[in-house]
């Protein structure tokens, strides 16, 4: 794999809010970007659209924040057309790592075709974005139950829909955008049921305030679920699925605030389709994998740890958006403006002495602004994911066959007997020895619930007032249990003979050819600074998505 | 027992370290009626146990002690394999050690006539041959061994369901729980251990503590040469069953087992799991205890299984996952009483050998326990060696 002559400024992974933000802001000042993602067009999983909506700007008026998108996309594409821009499609980044005085990535892509490709760049930001986060529960592993994310994407992206009967499940906001998007593509919503009791955020001044802003978003929501007379259960929970070969229907319980079962309250609901998302797990494989310092989000998530400018512990590697903690579009939006400008700050000073005047600076005032609404946003997150967080009462829905790990198809049973027979006592050794989380996937479904598995068992283990903050004694799992499922050396699945072209070592990692000044390059009109594999032959045609499929895949 | 009742004190005996060197040790102590407590820092198979591929093997070890206590090993986890074989995923699926060069397999062969002069079984496979053991092989693939002995074991339930059947005859198992102290009496001798969760009085002290037993033996104020000796292993997506039959590898391995290189040394190690998954290794490197990916390492292992595999090139690595060999300037384990320190028994430093090593290690670290002769002479593998060695560690 050859590296490259010159590294690019700046390469962005991921073109969802965040990476879009962060690529206009950087090319604005003058710095050259590389946008790396995984799907065919910009935008993300929170402005996937169809191809045909791409052509109009009014076409994606569903969406929400379509506006902002179609704006910002003119900027990129401006970008893209005076080579400021380059931006790589269909990409799978599965691995980034600093070496020297420059960041790697290492992808595979191609439309269909599974080419290797790799680049490197002074400064890389991580804008991965999250997946849905998932509680096993008996039936989950029929057709028709999906994650909520999945089934948008599915819609948003094919506008095919999964189904014409159906109950959105799960906890958290994002319920009502799902509802709606199936609403909107004439599915009958039967349904929402949430164990959590969304009220109590009226106690929260400080998230309430934050949250003026998502009221309009919120009423109009409420307006449509009551057009379409859509019942929403707080307090109850969607504790199994039945069905023989497919999803016939669902039981809906009520359950306490811990999201134990109140006896006898259990009713079966008739559906062909349920979409589940307990939330959202950040994807932040690559930072880890860079060696960046994690941290325990406000919704219980593994993210990775940054200073307000989205500056990791690893010189050069960024990250912005949900890879940083859960909080949504706007949030990533401003985070990603952030990271930008961070980095703009950061190869300047690195540039010191270098005649580097080029491009705009964000202006102070700007930045302080950002900050500002940042920091509120940040306390409306928090609020929401007190509010809509994950209770240990859950683990009593799972019976003995339950799968928890669908790829290895590993039982609840398999999980309790390495923790409770076998000395286990951390997600990492519950995997070593019932294996969930060493499948296709590599624990990016089954990893939350594994990890709080392991949390659990640990708790009611051990004498009171144990543990650390990294192995935490308590129900909610501490950063090793979810660090234990998340680290993914591999980013994505590769094949042998791409690894085995780093067989020979890599040279020193420093620009041949022109003295390495520290100093931001011109951007690249071409594909200059980045080398793609071009000897595949038609053989190596095959799906190259299977990372992607793990991700948005029915649960 | 006698020996064991001649101090009022809570356990028999300690094991340090609930790895499958550990578990074996609390294996054979427990049913020698010895009252066992194992503690480890940690949780079951956490450290070297849990990174490596479950090798149990004679076919890589030079004639020598080592490879007389590989082929006891081998008998033995064979008999606990017939109560716990399913359990721990015991496979006695066989050694394909092959070559891709003349002279290689002569060397090969030579070291084959040599190990079966010790006692192990070795069958020489011609080229034909060959593509019936392994119908993937690359044709370039000369010649090999096949070595019937070897076996393959899922390390980690190996060592926890050992503990478990040692807890079911009275042993305790303490997670979570590190040793801070070995206790000495005014005479020397060893009197407990003092931990994060409190002082526990026994006899004798068994440090089964891997790589890091040259700290547990610095807690009892003695010292032990070991230092981590990086692997990477590779695993790709599941595959058809009996897609690779055997542990196959090339006659390279076993020079670099044997070598002391500080640098990278890759040999080509294929070997297929229940599972499906393929598992490929084997690189050796000192430096430390660096948990960041070498893409070299990685990218070496891969190129080495696809010279073997070809059709492996289009397989999908799914993950891949590093440990750290316990490492002594000689590649012998070290194994026995401490004369230095009356009452401590090493069981660590077996390098890439663990597994295959644990049993014998834990039926002899139990003979010397009770005072009774061991199965093998064990100066081979004395702590005290060192010493005489002046090697700079």
């Amino acid at each position: 794999m050859a590296p490259t002559e010159h590294p690019v400024d700046l390469a962005v992974i991921g073109a969802g809010p965040a990476g879009l933000a962060a690529s206009v802001t950087a090319a604005d000042a003058g710095l050259s970007v590389l946008l790396l993602d995984m799907a065919e067009r910009i935008g993300g999983q929170y402005w996937r659209h169809l191809a045909d909506e791409a052509e109009e700007d009014g076409a994606g008026s569903h969406h929400h924040g379509w506006a902002r998108f179609v704006k910002l996309r003119a900027r990129i594409n401006a970008h893209v057309r005076g080579g400021r821009i380059i931006h790589r499609a269909s990409q799978t980044v599965w691995s980034l790592e600093r070496a020297g005085s420059v960041c790697v990535v290492h992808a595979i892509g191609g439309e269909r075709v599974r080419l290797p490709y790799s680049a490197r760049a002074r400064a890389v930001i991580v804008a991965t974005g999250a997946h849905d986060r998932q509680l096993p529960f008996p039936g989950w592993t029929l057709p028709g139950v999906m994650a909520g994310g999945g089934a948008q994407s599915l819609l948003k992206g094919s506008g095919v829909a999964p189904g014409r009967r159906a109950v959105v499940a799960g906890t958290g906001p994002f319920l009502l955008p799902v509802a709606d998007t199936l609403l909107a593509a004439g599915v009958d919503v039967v349904e929402i049921v949430e164990p959590n009791a969304p009220w109590r955020m009226l106690g929260r001044p400080g998230a309430t305030v934050a949250g003026v802003g998502k009221l309009p978003e919120a009423v109009g929501y409420g307006t449509r679920l009551r057009r379409h007379h859509v019942t929403v259960s707080t307090g109850h929970a969607v504790i199994a699925a039945h069905g023989r070969e497919r999803l016939r229907s669902v039981i809906v319980a009520r359950v306490d605030a811990a999201w134990r079962v109140v006896p006898g309250s259990e009713r079966e609901v008739a559906c062909d389709l349920l979409t589940v998302g307990y939330g959202f797990t950040p994807q932040i494989e690559l930072a880890l994998a860079a060696g960046c310092a994690t941290a325990v989000g406000s919704d219980g998530s593994l993210v990775v740890g940054t200073d307000p400018a989205g500056r990791t512990s690893v010189s050069g590697i960024y990250a912005a958006g949900e890879t940083t903690g859960v909080g949504g579009a706007d949030l990533a939006l401003i985070e990603g403006e952030l990271c930008g400008a961070a980095v703009i700050e950061d190869l300047r000073r690195g540039a010191r002495g270098a005649a580097n005047r080029r491009g705009r600076r964000a202006p102070r005032a700007r930045r302080r602004l950002l900050e500002a609404r940042r920091r509120s946003l940040l306390a409306f997150a928090a609020g929401v994911n007190g509010v809509f967080s994950i209770q240990p009462g859950w683990e009593e829905w799972l019976e003995a066959e339950t799968i928890i790990c669908r790829c290895e198809e590993v039982p609840y049973a398999r999980v309790r007997g390495a923790l409770d027979d076998l000395g286990s006592g951390d997600a990492r050794t519950v995997k070593l020895l019932a294996r969930p989380g060493m499948g296709l996937c590599q624990g990016r479904i089954c990893g939350a619930a594994v990890a709080r598995l392991a949390a659990s068992r640990r708790a009611a283990a051990a004498p009171a007032g144990g543990g650390s903050a990294e192995l935490a004694v308590g129900p909610d799992p501490g950063q090793e249990d979810l660090i234990a499922l998340s680290r993914r050396p591999l980013g994505s699945p590769v094949p042998l003979r791409h690894l085995a072209a780093f067989a020979t070592p890599t040279p020193p990692a420093t620009n041949r050819g022109r003295p390495d000044d520290g100093a931001p390059n011109p951007a690249p009109g071409t594909d200059a600074g980045t080398v793609a594999g071009t000897d595949d032959r038609a053989a190596d045609r095959a799906d190259n998505r299977a990372a992607d499929r793990a991700d948005n895949r029915a649960v | 027992m006698q020996h064991y009742s001649r101090v009022a004190a809570a356990f028999d005996a300690i094991v340090i370290g609930a790895g499958v060197v550990g578990a074996c040790c609390a294996h054979y102590l427990s049913a020698e009626g010895a009252s066992v407590a194992v503690l480890d820092r940690g949780w079951v198979a956490g450290g070297t146990t849990g990174a490596g591929e479950g090798n149990i093997l004679v076919s890589d070890k030079e004639p020598g002690p080592e490879l007389d206590l590989a082929l006891l090993s081998n008998r033995l986890w064979r008999e606990l394999g017939s109560d716990l074989g399913e359990a721990m995923e015991l496979e006695l699926k066989g050694g394909l050690v092959v070559a891709a060069s003349a002279p290689a397999l002569d060397a090969l062969a030579t070291l084959a006539h040599a190990q079966r002069d010790r006692g192990v079984e070795t069958v020489p496979v011609t080229r034909a041959e060959l593509r019936e053991l392994e119908p993937h092989l690359s044709p370039e693939v000369v010649g090999g061994v096949l070595y019937p002995q070897d076996m393959q074991v899922q390390p980690m339930l190996a060592a926890a369901q050992l503990l478990a059947a040692a807890r079911r005859r009275g042993a305790e198992l303490r997670t979570g729980c590190e040793v801070t102290e070995i206790s000495r009496g005014s005479d020397g001798r060893v009197t407990g251990v003092r931990t994060s969760a409190g002082p526990l009085t026994a006899p004798i002290v068994v440090n089964a503590a891997g790589t890091w037993g040259g700290v547990v033996a610095g807690l009892a104020g003695t010292e032990l040469p070991i230092l981590p000796r990086r692997g990477f292993i590779l695993v790709t997506e599941p595959l058809p069953p009996m897609t690779i039959r055997h542990k196959v590898y090339t006659a390279e391995y076993v020079a670099n087992v044997a070598s002391s290189e500080e640098g990278l040394e890759v040999s080509t190690v294929v070997e297929g799991t229940r599972g499906g998954t393929v598992l490929i290794g084997a690189t050796r490197e000192r430096v430390g205890f660096d948990r960041s990916v070498s893409w070299e390492a990685i990218g070496r292992i891969a190129a080495g299984a696809i010279a073997i595999f070809p059709f492996l090139a289009e397989t999908r690595a799914l993950r891949s996952y590093c440990g750290f060999r316990p490492y002594c300037p000689d590649h012998l384990p070290v194994i026995g009483p401490d004369p230095r320190v009356p009452g401590l028994i090493h069981a660590c430093g077996h390098e890439g050998a663990g597994i295959g090593l644990a049993a014998a290690t834990g039926l002899v670290v139990a003979q010397a326990a009770a005072g009774r002769p061991t199965e093998l002479p064990l100066d081979p593998f004395a702590a005290g060696r060192f010493e005489e060695m002046s090697v700079r560690v």
